[in-house]
């Protein structure tokens, strides 16, 4: 997984009250989660957000490299499934639920980045 | 004939199998009591009238036709929102997908519809499950039946209030941080989460993948190992499903009823307790234990150091799998779009749908959570808190080694006043305190009611080893059986 | 001003390196049963899982686990006792979840190599992992001039392909090709491809994108301790691309240097009628994929039997058949490479199995069945004439039945029409006329017609004969063989040479 950093170490250097987070980090955020923030709530979730990281930051205190990471608390392997095809999903249900619909495809807006 | 919405499951199956009332005439009771009382709890979002006279209808006509019966069939249930539900509205608390119908079933949707168990809507939840109040419902907070004032609990307030309120007997829940126990503590019924993997999560709208776990309400023990039985057991659908027999939670809640204890080794953790709990919490979690000495428990004090830690690696495991979960909710395939006026692009329309979609605790978590992903950040944070969520589970393996259970208060505080902690995020999250250990381990835990604090619930929690949920049924009917039943709910005495 | 490649070369050291993404042939999806085949009406192969509706959660298809163990064990790599699906998030509106389920720092096959040979020189390319992946929807662009994202006024998606199983091949960088860089890209890409058809587990065919590249290319600047800033080239979909692909980034590259600038680190798209790259369109911020172990999803940890039965059942691989194949065949190494190279050595093979010999099997193949491909811009195992069908023309011809030329002819009919050999030759009339008795009338019939010039070489003028000849090659529309005309007509008008 990435490379660890400390915490504290802010990628942008703008530092919230307690250094962790900025309004510019939040907007930062809210860009990679696609959401578009009002003005209002940058301040408000700069502030939350810095209490929040600031608390939960602790997890830094206790674990130490040896500690192995748990992602599954009953851990298990190899669990598959046949290679067997099962019947789809009827097209009008696939795209009954959709904003819009144009030649039995999805219609989105254009698109302004090109594939990752 | 006596009011059919106060019997228990147990109760109901039984008058129903024995031919004593029809399906319908208890589906249409409890329907009954949703009209008169609901405009107050709200504790449902969708009432399928319909459906549920449908579902009613079919066990009658089984039981015309001499076909054998499951135990819970024609008993009535109320369904959490976050639960998939084919063909009926499923929208997780959230805006971002209203009036969502979806073309299938979760696997415990299923498995509940064959156990003829008659489904009575879908109730109401924080968005996306995250919340301990319902007050982060993009549809209004659901109401505690003992004081309309206050808060149900979280998530799966809809679900607790429900059933608190004799609108359903059994309701399911979902717990990822504790949303089934400290709801079921606040509103004085019985909450289970199972083990992780012992109920499929196929068709749980997902918040915390590693975390989230269905679970039964009932108001009593056995009735809610009853709805544990329906629902749990290996689903190929899900691929962290645990194969293998289901515990024998029902026997075990059989057992517990005949109130002997005698034997059973039962830790007091030691770091969930004291400061920053409720003094009438801590009256009542004290009374509890010493119920157990009496029915025979050998009671021990066992520590576990790093308990303490669960609640930041809780705040950071999961709103990282949430700011996951929830990227496809985006306008795309289904639910809201905004902005779409043909100028805007994509990436914007994405961007205003989300942002008019989600309330503030969602964008909140899904804020932290990308945070804590972000290259850089991902070792000092996600990283580090499953590396807590190991030693976590290391306490509970050396705690196990000496106790049979733990025992803890199931929440810190009883229920609070809708619109007290809304506003400070922090305030809020340490509702969890209790529940979290368990989460994070994925092991089992059940809340049951341990009495009142200043006219108010509390609960008691019993935890047990991964795979062992029997011994939490079996301790709560113990407890259960030698503790005086709590009186009735507030509200229904002010509607009677 | 565009520098020549030779020039190039002689300049700069290129180091290239190749990512190569195949669609596993397996009947369902990889994380739901949803069927793969391709071509299907829109969005008629989706559900729940491929179309990343609440709640649904993906099951590891085990056949496509088992595909990518061969393919590891194929190209020598260690396969990881334990590894893991990782959550690679970004948004983009043909994936469904807004993440791709792939791997990460934990992939399912590492550190293994490629042998290529090329102008008799062996290059070992270094693979670097073998991961799993999912594949995305497809989308298309409407409005706008070009039917490019750019400029489009809408798109459309359809999630037929989403979740078809996927598998990335990534190499070490490989120095030390010189001049003749994209003749290895192009031949790993192209011995990738004859393992992948080997194994059984994917039809990598690159016109319908089941086995895509994308094209690594940097250029050392003379002395340079560093290698120099790599490009990534997308939308490389065939074999002659990758090479053109490479040839003219180098092309590109060491202009930039020439004129005292960098080259940036970047995604460039091949355009196939143009054969240059152009710049993606570069995202508004640096990609951060946030990824972390997929929770959904369980470890896979392949004990050492499994591997070992996965090991065993491995078919007979293109290197070691080449092998095989010179010493049974009798063939030169060159000839063999040669063969390698134009992707016909199964091809003759299979046509000497058929009962030709091996020397015309070889002609046929390389000689005019590729240059039919060629033309056709396909590969010649995608003509639609079978190996048996070349050998039954090679014993044909052998036999006198037909000439070459009217092999050829047959050929056509063949691909044209997709008809068998000998209906082909019925059809068309095609076959050499060799019958005495109906030679022997066409030359009386001739004689006849030309009394003339039958009483010149009765006379002694015997060269005279070929206009006779060529009136009854004529009659018997070219079926005949002339010196055995010849013959009769010498034969009938009592001249003897």
């Amino acid at each position: 997984m990435p490379d660890a950093t400390e915490p504290a170490a802010d990628a942008t250097g703008a530092a919230g009250p307690s250094g962790r987070i900025s309004r510019d980090d939040v907007a930062h955020l809210a860009r990679l989660a696609r959401l578009a923030v009002t003005d209002e709530e940058l301040d408000v979730f700069a502030g939350q957000l810095d209490v929040i990281l600031g608390a939960v930051a602790r997890v830094g205190e206790v674990a130490a490299a040896d500690i192995p990471p748990t992602t599954h608390a009953v851990a298990m392997t190899n669990v598959f499934r046949p290679d067997e095809v099962r019947p789809s999903l009827p097209r009008d249900e696939v795209l009954a639920e959709a904003p819009a619909v144009e030649d039995h495809k999805f219609r989105v807006p254009r698109i302004l980045m090109d594939e990752a | 004939m006596t009011d059919l919405t106060r019997r228990t499951a147990a109760e109901t199956a039984a008058a129903v199998a024995s031919g004593e009332v029809s399906a319908v005439e208890v589906a249409q009771a409890h329907l009954d009591r949703i009209a008169e009382v609901d405009g107050q709890v709200h504790a449902f979002l969708h009432v399928d009238t319909d459906g549920a006279l449908a579902a009613a209808k079919a066990v009658d006509e089984k039981i015309a036709a001499g076909e054998e019966l499951s135990p819970l069939a024609g008993v009535p249930l109320a369904m959490k929102d976050v639960v998939v539900t084919k063909g009926l509205p499923t929208t997780a608390g959230s805006k971002i997908h209203e009036g969502w119908r979806p073309p299938y079933d979760a696997t415990i949707t299923r498995r509940i519809k064959d156990a003829g168990i008659v489904m009575l809507g879908k109730t109401n939840m924080d968005e996306f499950a995250m919340g301990s109040s319902t007050e982060n419902s993009a549809y209004g907070p659901s109401h505690n039946p003992w004081d309309l004032g206050r808060i149900p609990g979280g998530s799966s307030g809809g679900s607790s209030a429900a059933v608190a309120a004799f609108e359903a007997p059994l309701s399911i829940g979902t717990d990822t941080g504790g949303s089934v126990r400290q709801p079921a503590a606040v509103t004085g019924i019985v909450g289970h989460k199972p083990t992780y993997g012992a109920v499929s999560r196929n068709g749980l709208i997902a918040f915390s993948s590693s975390l989230d776990q269905a679970g039964p309400f009932g108001r009593t023990v056995l009735d809610a190992a009853l709805l544990h039985e329906v629902i749990a057991g290996h689903d190929p659908a899900d691929s962290t499903s645990i194969r293998g027999p289901v515990a024998p939670v029902v026997a075990a809640a059989r057992e517990g009823a005949r109130g002997d204890l005698t034997g059973v080794r039962i830790g007091v953790v030691r770091e969930l307790g004291g400061e920053g709990y409720q003094p009438g919490v801590l009256a009542s979690f004290e009374a509890a234990v010493e119920t157990l000495r009496g029915l025979g428990a050998d009671i021990r004090e066992v520590s576990c150091p790093h308990f303490g830690y669960a609640l930041a690696a809780y705040y950071l495991i999961a709103p990282s799998e949430a700011s996951s979960n929830l990227a496809r909710f985006d306008g795309v395939r289904y639910g809201l779009r905004v902005g779409d006026d043909g100028v805007n692009s994509l990436e914007d329309v994405m961007s205003l749908t989300r942002e008019a979609g989600f309330g503030a605790e969602v964008k909140r978590r899904i804020m932290i959570g990308t945070y804590a992903l972000s290259s850089g950040y991902y070792e000092a944070y996600y990283g580090q808190a499953q590396k807590v969520r190991t030693l976590i589970s290391r306490d509970f393996a050396a705690a196990f080694e000496q106790v049979d259970v733990l025992v803890s208060p199931s929440s810190p505080f009883v229920a609070f006043g809708i619109g007290e902690r809304i506003d400070d995020p922090m305030a809020m999250y340490i509702n969890d305190l209790c529940t979290l250990p368990a989460s994070l381990a994925g092991t089992p835990a059940i809340s049951v009611p341990s009495g009142l604090s200043e006219g108010l619930p509390v609960g008691l929690q019993i935890m047990a080893p991964a795979l062992a949920d029997e011994r939490c049924y079996r301790v709560g009917a113990a407890f259960e059986a030698a503790v005086e039943p709590l009186v009735v709910p507030r509200l229904v005495g002010v509607t009677r | 001003m565009t520098l020549a490649y030779d020039d190039v070369v002689t300049r700069y050291e290129p180091v290239i390196g190749l990512e190569t993404h195949v669609e596993l042939g397996t009947v369902s999806k990889m994380f739901c049963g949803c069927s793969t085949e391709f071509g299907a009406e829109p969005n008629t192969h989706t559900c729940p899982v491929c179309l990343g509706l609440p709640g649904a959660l993906p099951v590891v298809n085990e056949v496509a686990i088992e595909s990518t163990i061969r393919i590891g064990l194929a190209l020598n790599c260690s396969i990881a006792p334990w590894s893991r699906f990782a959550r690679k998030n970004y948004f983009y509106p043909d994936m469904p979840k807004n993440y791709q389920i792939s791997q990460y720092d934990e992939p399912i096959c590492v550190d293994g190599y490629l042998d290529v040979d090329v102008e008799g020189t062996t290059y070992r390319v270094g693979i670097e992992r073998v991961h799993m992946e999912e594949d995305t929807g497809k989308n298309t662009h409407v409005g706008g001039a070009t039917g490019r994202i750019h400029g489009a006024e809408y798109s459309l998606v359809d999630f037929n392909r989403a979740g078809i199983p996927l598998i990335e091949i990534v190499t070490k960088p490989v120095p030390g090709t010189g001049a003749l860089a994209p003749d290895v890209a192009k031949a790993y890409v192209t011995e990738l491809r004859n393992i992948l058809r080997t194994l059984g587990v994917s039809d990598v065919r690159m016109e319908q994108g089941s086995l895509r590249c994308d094209v690594n290319t940097s250029l050392n600047a003379p002395g340079a301790t560093e290698w120099g800033t790599r490009t990534e080239t997308k939308n490389v979909n065939s074999l002659r691309s990758v090479e053109r692909a490479v040839r003219s980034e180098m092309i590109r590259q060491a202009a930039v240097l020439d004129a005292g600038e960098r080259v940036f680190q970047e995604t460039r798209h091949f355009n196939e009628s143009t054969g240059d790259t152009r710049p993606g369109r570069s995202k508004e911020e640096a990609t951060d994929y946030r990824y972390f172990p997929e929770p959904d999803l369980v470890p896979v940890a392949p004990d050492a039997a499994w591997i070992e039965r996965l090991r065993t059942g491995l078919p007979e691989l293109p290197a070691a058949r080449r092998v095989r194949l010179r010493d049974s065949l009798g063939v030169s190494a060159e000839d063999m490479q040669q063969m390698t190279n134009a992707g016909v050595v199964d091809l003759v093979a299979a046509t000497v199995e058929a009962g030709a010999a091996v020397g015309e099997a070889r002609n046929w193949w390389l000689g005019y069945l590729v240059q039919e491909a060629n033309s056709r811009e396909i590969e010649a195992a995608e003509l639609p004439i079978a190996p048996e069908q070349v050998a039954r023309l090679v014993v044909l011809v052998a036999d006198g039945t037909l000439s070459v030329a009217l092999a050829r002819q047959v050929v056509d009919g063949v691909l044209q029409t997709g008809a068998d050999v000998d209906a082909v030759i019925a059809e068309r009339g095609l076959q050499r006329v060799s019958d005495t008795a109906a030679l022997e009338k066409a030359a009386d019939e001739a004689i006849a017609a030309n009394p003339d010039v039958a009483d010149k070489v009765r006379g002694g003028k015997v060269p005279a004969v070929g206009a006779l000849v060529g009136a009854v090659m004529k009659a018997t529309r070219g079926q005949a063989d002339a010196a055995a005309v010849r013959a009769i007509l010498l034969d009938r008008l009592g001249v003897s040479e």
